[in-house]
């Protein structure tokens, strides 16, 4: 067993994931980020500023909500972690908040990020409208068809969107983009990745900064339950930004059950899916060492889930490293399995959940608790954007 | 003496030339060394497509692309390769000129990096540019196997990069140093008065193995330039946008090698 599975070595490996695999473009700017990131957060200023504004800007601490109703139908003890409640209606803001401050210390005038539903890119142009900083975010053209409203969310708080229109046109070409640009503007660009991915030290920073959710639920937990370790965390992952935040602070404690749930779009064999644990291999993308689904040859194929938020052939090294030593347990949902689980908590605890919520969600009909067992999900975003696709089902009912 | 060393030995000015195998059509990958070979050019870079090249441009990407969507793959490469060191007028590219492959990392580690040195020596080729392989990986593990199949290894250096590191890149390195003209991806366009002073700051540091400069160069005029600060230089998305309408680029390829050298 290892001595940590929360961070990566000096390399920025977490055993065999992670690293740094990028082009010497980059290495003075992802360089000067690794060898200032750690002093900078653990400064004073930084945490002060940072506390502040996660409080009483982004609205934490969220709650830990007992749901009552849900926990009655699964003979158990479910809390839902409500990231949902946060500003901008999602966890990205957490990351946001984090990479903004440091930008601004290194000081940084030219903001960019990739984004793919759009949450991380209203997240990002939400911290830039609040810093004054130049905000680029670089969207796939496809995306950009289908989340018009966070495409206008992001405009009216004076962001720049560009569409990517090389390669499949989605989150995955987004991110060349974003790192094509950062290549063309080495001097005083930041790039705020919006997952646990990409080169050292993008993984270990973000899941820094998320780590806030894991740090909340323990204090919540052991104020409801008398104790700080739940059962079981489970959590959604596509690049896997929420996950790392909410297991963070349990991966250390062996008591606790880490489960990870992918995207299984329309069933893991069925060709059009994000499963990437299950359907990809060890290979290299955006920057690291991971999971990646790809051809035989090498050549990364495009996923697919109904969402977009999940959509991405990749997975931080964090997971990939808990994927292999069975630290934690990988499952996945289906499309139509996230969309049930999503009307179920609607009509049980009345919260419309994002359809990458929703997949964590399901996890509770594929795996059995006790009645006594405490089990905490993140929810980590709210469904207003997904109200489209639920519309949808609604209509075919 | 490798290939590498050879050509630099003469002291010419060393035109080193970028093309995309199975682009502009699967079979093009031999003629196109070949037409290349027979116009002049004095090193051929023979790109390995992949599906997300995060250090080119557009016209390259397309390039990648295209030849993806041909059928491009390692075993096809090697296939296409197998009969390469034969002489022109059997259609190789003969025994003196170097090539160098340059690819991305994932590929080549699912072909198995061993099994793609062991290929790449097989048929004839002389050395490697992999732009994401970071430098204290290949010192750990990739070093050793490079040396095994003699194959050189070419790090890139850029106008950010450190002198201590720029020192450290030349000192792995064999073949020829890659000096990235700007801090960009490929194809882009950048004033040469900056590109002088760092080609001239690489001068004073009294490097190992040659310079070529890169990314920017696409004539007569910015080759020339370049010359004058380093041992040559490498035309990359100027020549693939030249051959990628062209429906034999045999020609075409003759006129734009002749449109730099003479």
């Amino acid at each position: 067993m290892q001595a940590t599975y929360k961070e990566p070595d000096e390399l920025g490996y977490y055993g065999e994931f992670g690293g740094a695999y990028i082009p010497e473009m980059l290495y003075r700017n992802v360089e000067e980020l690794r060898s200032n990131y750690l002093d900078i957060i653990n400064s004073a200023s930084f945490q002060e500023e940072c506390r502040f504004l996660l409080k009483d800007y982004a609205g934490r601490e969220t709650p830990l909500y007992y749901a009552a109703r849900l926990s009655q139908k699964y003979h158990t003890n479910i809390y839902l972690k409500r990231e949902d409640l946060c500003h901008t209606g999602a966890h990205k803001v957490n990351n946001t908040i984090g990479q903004i401050l440091v930008a601004e210390r290194l000081g940084k005038k030219r903001i960019i990020a990739e984004t793919g539903a759009g949450q991380h890119g209203v997240a990002t142009a939400t911290v830039c409208a609040l810093k004054g900083l130049q905000c680029i975010v670089y969207m796939g053209e496809k995306d950009i068809e289908r989340q018009a409203p966070n495409v206008a969310r992001m405009r009216m708080l004076g962001a720049t969107v560009i569409p990517a229109t090389s390669g499949s046109r989605t989150l995955k070409d987004a991110t060349n983009e974003a790192i094509r640009d950062w290549i063309n503007h080495p001097e005083n660009t930041f790039y705020i990745i919006g997952s646990v991915v990409g080169p050292h030290p993008y993984p270990d920073m973000v899941a820094r900064f998320q780590s806030v959710i894991s740090k909340e639920i323990r204090t919540q937990l052991k104020e409801k339950t008398g104790s700080e370790l739940p059962k079981a965390v489970i959590a959604c992952v596509g690049g896997g930004s929420n996950a790392a935040g909410t297991f963070y602070h349990f991966l250390d404690e062996p008591s606790v059950d880490i489960i990870a749930v992918e995207a299984a779009g329309c069933g893991v064999t069925s060709g059009m899916s994000a499963a990437t644990t299950q359907l990809g291999k060890p290979g290299i993308l955006h920057g690291s060492k991971s999971f990646v689904m790809q051809t035989k040859d090498g050549q990364v194929v495009e996923p697919h889930s109904i969402s977009a938020g999940l959509d991405y052939p990749g997975i931080g090294p964090l997971h990939a490293n808990l994927f292999v030593t069975g630290r934690g347990k990988f499952l996945s949902a289906t499309d139509k399995e996230a969309l049930s689980a999503a009307f179920e908590l609607a009509r049980l605890e009345g919260i419309i959940p994002a359809l990458e919520s929703a997949h964590a969600l399901a996890a509770l009909e594929q795996v059995k608790f006790d009645k006594d067992d405490n089990i905490v999900i993140c929810l980590s975003g709210r469904g207003d954007k997904d109200m489209e696709t639920y519309m949808r089902e609604l209509n075919k009912k | 003496m490798s290939r590498l060393s050879e050509v630099f030995k003469s002291g010419k000015k060393i035109l080193n030339i970028y093309c995309t195998a199975g682009f502009p059509r699967l079979d093009s990958t031999l003629p196109v060394m070949r037409a290349l070979q027979e116009s002049g050019a004095d090193i051929i870079e023979l790109g390995m497509p992949y599906s997300d090249p995060l250090a080119d441009g557009e016209t390259i990407q397309k390039s990648s692309a295209v030849a993806l969507a041909n059928g491009m793959n390692m075993q096809v490469l090697f296939e296409q390769l197998k009969n390469m060191r034969q002489s022109p007028s059997l259609g190789g590219v003969g025994e003196a000129i170097p090539v160098v492959l340059m690819g991305y990392m994932n590929p080549v580690l699912q072909y198995g990096f061993e099994n793609f040195c062991a290929d790449a020596a097989n048929v004839g080729v002389d050395g490697l540019i992999l732009p994401d392989l970071p430098q204290h990986e290949f010192e750990k593990t990739y070093r050793a196997i490079l040396e095994k199949y003699n194959l050189d290894l070419i790090f890139l250096v850029t106008p950010e990069t450190s002198e201590e590191r720029v020192k450290k890149l030349d000192s792995l390195s064999s073949g020829f140093l890659y000096a990235v003209s700007s801090s960009s991806t490929t194809g882009g366009e950048k004033d040469f008065n900056e590109v002088k002073e760092y080609l001239q700051r690489l001068q004073s540091y009294q490097l190992k193995n040659p310079v070529l400069v890169g990314f920017g160069i696409k004539d007569k005029k910015t080759f020339n330039d370049a010359c004058k600060y380093a041992n040559g230089a490498i035309i990359g998305s100027a020549y693939v946008k030249i051959i990628q309408q062209a429906p034999s680029p045999e020609v075409l390829t003759k006129c734009f090698i002749q449109s730099i050298l003479n």
